[in-house]
């Protein structure tokens, strides 16, 4: 086996949980199937990939919020590959999404954000009062 | 063949989940002495391999002396080297786990980092370990050995420690980083 490109392309969290759902329920359709150990290897990472992501905000996603996601922070002055691909990957602002951006962005503009991001993504309660608290936080940080 | 490479890690590539698509079947050979027909298959798997700086969440599995061992479920070889901890941190060599003595205004505070919790870390760095048998050999001293004189490389080669072939190191020496716990109202 030879690799010809080591990073062809980046996926999402998203992407990456919607191609194993695919991918099990084709296993199921297609019938029980246990034999080599070849095909156990794959379910174990399949399967443990699969818990992990299903633990992620990356379950309540579709392709429309991801797309709505991606034209509103279009606008935005972030580093296209890293911030966008990391940004969607958490429900709500994160630490590193307002890292990033803390030496371009004043305070207002970073608020601004949480805000557009809190309107698109789908999070639940507890994850966006701990987020908006985390936000603060760094504010308060920034300025001392 | 794509089956045995889910699970597998790739040098300086990441760990193989499943495969995403095939890009290109070339014609099928029949080579003579060989009974099997050989197929170029040009394909894209799905790979983990975060970037530096981006922030995971895991569990950890377990403290040692050289850390905070976090596993992510389908990926286990992540390490927190205690100079990457929330400083001050301490070492319970009974209990066997790491803390952080935060202080308040009321003192010391410990902060225990047990088994099974929810922690959010930064990757700073990473590490391919070739461990293929055709791959360059663990650091071996001179390996000459005249007649007469003892070596004790082929002592060090049969003990040899096994290698995780992908490691990822990690820092929570930040606001926001470590237990999820620390900082949920």
């Amino acid at each position: 086996m030879e690799v010809k490109n080591a990073n062809a392309a980046m996926l999402s969290n998203y992407e990456v949980f919607k191609l194993l759902t695919d991918l099990k329920e084709q296993r199921k359709d297609a019938g029980k199937s246990k034999h080599s150990l070849g095909q156990q290897d794959l379910n174990t990472i399949m399967y443990e990939t699969l818990k992990y992501l299903s633990k992620t905000p990356c379950s309540r996603q579709s392709p429309e919020i991801v797309r709505e996601f991606l034209t509103t922070m279009m606008p935005q002055k972030l580093t296209k590959a890293v911030s966008k691909k990391s940004n969607l990957n958490i429900a709500l602002i994160s630490f590193q999404m307002v890292e990033e951006s803390e030496e371009r962005l004043t305070e207002e503009q970073i608020e601004e954000l949480i805000q557009t991001v809190a309107g698109v993504l789908p999070g639940d309660p507890e994850q966006e009062n701990a987020a908006a608290a985390d936000a603060e936080m760094n504010g308060g940080a920034e300025q001392s | 063949m794509m089956r045995k490479a889910a699970g597998l890690v790739v040098f300086n590539v990441g760990l193989c989940i499943c495969l995403y698509d095939i890009t290109k079947l070339e014609d099928s050979y029949i080579f003579p002495g060989d009974g099997a027909s050989h197929t170029k298959v040009h394909f894209r798997f799905v790979v983990f391999h975060p970037f530096l700086e981006e922030i995971l969440v895991g569990k950890i599995k377990y403290c040692s002396q050289e850390g905070v061992h976090v596993t992510m479920g389908f990926f286990d070889d992540i390490l927190i080297p205690p100079e990457s901890l929330q400083q001050p941190a301490k070492f319970d060599e009974a209990e066997q786990v790491w803390l952080w003595e935060y202080e308040t205004d009321e003192g010391a505070h410990d902060l225990y980092m047990d088994q099974g919790e929810e922690i959010r870390f930064r990757v700073t760095d990473e590490v391919f370990v070739d461990t293929s048998p055709t791959g360059p050999a663990a650091a071996t001293p001179d390996n000459a050995a005249q007649p007469g004189q003892s070596t004790a490389a082929p002592a060090e080669e049969s003990t040899e420690k096994k290698e995780a072939p992908y490691t990822l190191i990690g820092t929570i020496c930040e606001p926001g980083l470590g237990l999820l716990s620390w900082w949920n109202n």
